[in-house]
């Protein structure tokens, strides 16, 4: 179990953005206005928003694939997770997350060991030979899970990664997830524009604007929470949804 | 809590479950399509071989102008015979291969800095891909004089034929690389030389194989175009060379036949070299459908 321990536990980390702007252009208008946002280590943030309200660009910053144009970010190296899985297709499965291994650098005997094991925990274990095109999305959709926990960082961050999926495939994978999140204690910032889906995997709920993106409520989702309580929660996020929705109607 | 125990395994069985009825199906065989493919085309040539004789039989044309199909095999089996062929075709083959490789080893490496480097790009792309448009047969004057009738004008022109088609196909590859295999690579924390070489290449290898067809494809053109026009001095005797031979002889059937064997050799080279490679890069990256050609 001590290799599958140096794969899987995390040492602290947590985010710190205070008064982060961004806009793409010196004339263009501010996308990202003004966001503080403080993430603990192990927690489960779930980024909710309209389309167009900034949550990608924020991701994105964070992700340090783009700059700031004004505030302060301190956040650790994060892996990445996209709304498509985004496997490369002239690799196997097993290739793919080993790629990400080595591009960390890890040793080739270890990668291949790491690879399956990583596999397994999405529950690929026999799906290593397979190419992308051989897999269904929700299967492709795990690679890309397994390929980002491969990156080892302690930050995750998931841009609406299960928005492609069929329903079926979509409620399994929230099991799936929830399972590796509390299996490996990763920090997860996860994008959605699905209030239950937020709900579903969320500790902790933020509701951005939009034009430009704020974050302008917080929710939090409390463990103990049965089916009706979390459906009464959704209903009062989806009302305030709406109404940020409803602003931009004039 | 007996569900917290099960739930890990529970999962793990709804979604073997749901990946077995997701995946994609095997394909049914594909014996039967690769007997009908292979069989079409003989039936084509078969049609044409006796389209040409009934013409023979009706028409009755000179033989000098178009000889019937019984004496261009007839030639063609002399030819045989007497090694000439065999002789013909070994030279141009190994001007074609060589020729070929040395445009692809020159080619690579400035298809890729022509894909990377913007400025350069901007200012050769233009010409490359004139290039390409050009005849390369219009360099053969012009390589006579350089290289007189040595083999350095055969291997001139088919560079010249070869290599902007080639940089073309790797341009053109890279260019179709999805930006979002290069965001990617970042995220997973590549440097540049691991973007260039474990993401941009593999992706853009499809446009790669594609330049090297048609480079090949120009190679061959551009050599029996030079082989044809320059003949003589030290140069060996080529297919191209056969055919003039033929025309200077007025001998009809072996014209038609060093014409054939021209044929013959480009569908060859496509059959059992290029059409295998592609086929196999496709069908790994499912752009292909396992029963298709």
């Amino acid at each position: 179990m001590t290799s599958q321990n140096t794969v899987l536990q995390r040492a602290a980390a947590q985010l710190e953005i205070s008064g982060l702007s961004k806009r793409f252009g010196p004339d263009a208008p501010l996308v990202l206005d003004n966001v503080n946002l403080r993430v603990e280590q192990g927690e489960f943030v779930a980024l909710l928003g309209a389309s167009g309200c900034g949550k990608s660009t924020l991701l994105n910053l964070v992700a340090g694939l783009e700059e700031p144009t004004a505030g302060e970010l301190k956040a650790p190296e994060a892996a990445f997770m996209f709304q498509d899985a985004s496997l490369f297709p002239w690799l196997t499965a097993q290739a793919n997350v080993e790629l990400a291994l080595e591009l960390r650098g890890v040793g080739r005997q270890e990668r291949a060991e790491q690879a399956r094991e990583l596999l397994e925990l999405v529950h690929l274990g026999g799906a290593g030979r397979k190419r992308p095109h051989e897999l269904s999305g929700g299967m492709r959709q795990r690679v890309a899970l397994a390929r980002s926990l491969a990156q080892s960082r302690d930050l995750l961050l998931m841009d609406e990664p299960f928005a492609a999926l069929d329903a079926i495939t979509r409620d399994l994978l929230h099991d799936e997830l929830e399972r590796i999140w509390r299996r490996t204690g990763r920090t997860i910032i996860f994008i959605t524009h699905n209030v239950r889906e937020a709900v579903r995997l969320g500790q902790r709920v933020l509701l951005m604007s939009s034009r430009p993106g704020r974050i302008v409520a917080e929710w939090r989702v409390g463990d103990g929470l049965d089916a009706r309580d979390r459906a009464e929660l959704s209903g009062e996020i989806t009302t305030e949804l709406r109404r940020e929705i409803r602003r931009h109607a004039t | 809590m007996r569900l917290d125990t099960d739930s890990g395994d529970d999962v793990a069985q709804l979604e073997a479950g749901l990946d077995a009825l997701q995946a994609e199906q095997p394909g049914r065989s594909a014996v039967r399509p690769a007997i009908g493919k292979a069989l079409l085309p003989v039936l084509a040539l078969a049609a044409i071989v006796y389209v040409w004789q009934m013409y023979i039989w009706i028409v009755q044309p000179r033989p000098d102008i178009l000889p019937g199909p019984a004496d261009v095999a007839a030639a063609l089996g002399s030819l045989w015979g007497d090694g000439a062929a065999q002789e013909t075709i070994l030279t141009s083959l190994e001007r074609g291969v060589l020729g070929f490789l040395i445009a692809a080893v020159i080619a690579t490496p400035a298809g890729l800095l022509l894909s990377q480097h913007k400025g350069l790009r901007a200012a050769f792309g233009p010409l490359i891909s004139g290039l390409q448009v050009l005849p390369s047969v219009a360099w053969v004057p012009a390589a006579i004089i350089w290289f007189g009738l040595t083999d350095a004008t055969v291997y001139f022109v088919v560079l010249m034929g070869a290599v902007p088609s080639i940089i073309n196909g790797l341009i053109s590859g890279v260019d179709q690389v999805p930006p979002q295999f290069l965001r990617v690579g970042h995220v997973l924390g590549a440097n540049r030389w691991q973007q260039a070489t474990r993401i941009i290449l593999p992706a853009a290898l499809p446009g790669y194989i594609g330049g090297l067809k048609q480079g090949w494809a120009f190679s061959w053109r551009s050599l029996m175009a030079a082989e044809i026009i320059t003949v003589g001095g030290s140069m060996g005797f080529g297919l191209g060379s056969l055919l003039q031979q033929g025309r200077d002889l007025s001998d009809m059937a072996i014209v038609v036949s060093a014409i054939l064997l021209i044929l013959a050799i480009g569908i060859v080279i496509e059959l059992l070299v290029f059409a295998p490679v592609e086929r196999r890069l496709l069908r790994g990256r499912g752009l292909l459908k396992a029963g298709a050609a």
